[in-house]
């Protein structure tokens, strides 16, 4: 089998991320600003802080009031320009914490459902690789209700990497799981960051998350940005 | 006593026959109102919501005599219908079953409403992620999992359809053969001598009916239960 590497090797999967918005939601104010390059970008700081909100501007689920979010070559947002991109055009996945897996198909249906909306894409990742690689080959014809919860993060995982996405969006998508369940998923992620190539914004409040998945670090309070730089230098 | 006359199987068979097309056009409509009532905001929405709502609490006389007002044949879209279309729905078949898909309609809707009301917009969103436009969204997510709201919905619809007389009456009238339904049936023969064996008969059939209507929805909601195991 061909490596991984070579399944990925189109350069522009090395994404700039450059963020800038505004948003005011009820008494919440969003003014962020920041420019990060591929690998983990996590987004840390206390709930309540803006991280989520981030997210969603990033993915397409909200709306900034000012702003201009470019990934990669692709301008996704510029309210002067009038530019949105809507959720399912932008190629990013989404990781919950919660898996969100789709109830009532089984974990195969789950994986392929992205598949059949990516553009067709010799370069894409393989779906038997996918399996193999992230453990999941005995769950494929399970329901998601039968899936402990490691087992559905897996899934989640794989779903996300399938859709052949651009970029990867994870919102603490392991604080729902014990220490032990973390430790199994930790070299999944540092997988897709690095055999994959698909660059990772990771929303988290855990500091050794950070220290062990992040390459830079954008540190939010209150809906501002208070530090960037790289894990050591921000929050250590 | 239990030999049904001509007129009887005509009326159970026209009752089936009204049932089955109120439902089946109610449903698309009862859908789409009850997404955009779960998931959308927009200006007068209470207002709209209120309306929808309105057959369930009017007297169902009220209801009928607005239905012969804007559909019969000299009210408004009534007329439009017969000059367009040549379509009369006064004291046609068709207008009971417009009564009865009007007076079933809140039921159905609410049912539907809230088991969209109950899936998690999360699941939604993820299926944008993917790559799901709006509508794939709601056909290959929403609408499955949402399955046994609206087979419950179908199902009171179909039976406050079975059962309905008011409206229907109002609108359509009670002509043997047309629109005489086993709720009308029973009314004529409770308003004639010697009618008891005959409103009998056609209550036991309403019965009938109204059980073998709950068992079928109940095993059809088994089967999509255990096919959408839904929700951990």
């Amino acid at each position: 089998m061909c490596s991984v590497a070579s399944l990925f090797s189109n350069e522009t999967a090395l994404a700039m991320i450059e963020f800038a918005a505004h948003l005011t939601q009820g008494r919440f104010v969003l003014d962020a600003e920041f420019e990060t390059a591929a690998g983990v970008t996590a987004l840390f700081g206390p709930s309540g802080s803006g991280k989520t909100t981030i997210i969603n501007l990033i993915g397409g689920l909200t709306r900034p009031q000012k702003g201009r979010i470019v990934v990669g070559d692709r301008v996704l947002v510029d309210t002067d320009r009038r530019i949105f991109v809507p959720m399912h055009k932008r190629r990013i996945g989404l990781v919950f914490q919660d898996a969100q897996l789709f109830p009532h198909l089984t974990v195969d249906q789950n994986l392929r459902f992205g598949r059949w909306f990516a553009p067709r894409d010799p370069t894409g990742v393989a779906i038997e690789l996918v399996v193999e690689r992230l453990g999941i080959r005995s769950l494929l014809s399970r329901r998601p209700s039968r899936l402990s919860g490691g087992e559905k993060q897996r899934v989640a995982l794989a779903r996300a990497l399938l859709a052949s996405p651009h970029l990867l969006l994870m919102d603490e998508p392991l604080a729902g799981l014990d220490q032990n369940r973390k430790t199994e998923i930790f070299p999944l992620i540092e997988m897709m960051r690095d055999d994959f190539k698909i660059p990772i914004v990771y929303v988290t409040h855990a500091l050794d998350e950070v220290a062990r998945l992040a390459s830079f670090v954008v540190r939010l309070d209150a809906g501002r940005v208070i530090a960037t730089g790289s894990a050591a230098g921000v929050v250590l | 006593m239990f030999e049904f006359t001509a007129n009887e199987w005509v009326a159970i068979e026209l009752s089936l026959r009204i049932a089955f097309l109120a439902t089946i056009a109610a449903l698309p409509v009862a859908v789409a109102a009850a997404y955009a009532l779960a998931r959308l905001n927009f200006p007068g929405k209470a207002l709209v919501d209120g309306v929808l709502h309105l057959p369930l609490v009017l007297p169902p006389v009220v209801t009928g005599y607005m239905l012969l007002l804007a559909f019969g044949k000299q009210g408004p879209i009534g007329a439009f219908l017969f000059d367009h279309f040549g379509i009369s729905l006064s004291f046609r078949w068709t207008g009971a079953a417009l009564a009865c898909g009007v007076m079933g309609f809140p039921l159905m809707l609410r049912a539907i409403r809230l088991s969209f009301e109950s899936i998690d917009r999360r699941l939604e969103v993820a299926a944008g992620t993917l790559g799901a436009n709006g509508c794939w969204a709601f056909l290959l997510v929403t609408l499955p999992l949402s399955l046994p709201g609206i087979l419950a919905g179908a199902i009171m619809c179909f039976a406050k359809a079975l059962g309905e007389f008011g409206a229907t009456i109002t609108f359509v009238s009670n002509i043997p053969g047309e629109t005489q339904t086993i709720a009308s049936s029973i009314y004529s023969y409770t308003q004639v001598p010697g009618g008891e064996a005959g409103a009998l008969r056609l209550t036991f059939v309403s019965i009938g009916i109204a059980l073998v209507a709950l068992v079928v929805s109940e095993f059809l909601n088994r089967r999509v239960q255990r096919r959408i195991t839904v929700f951990e």
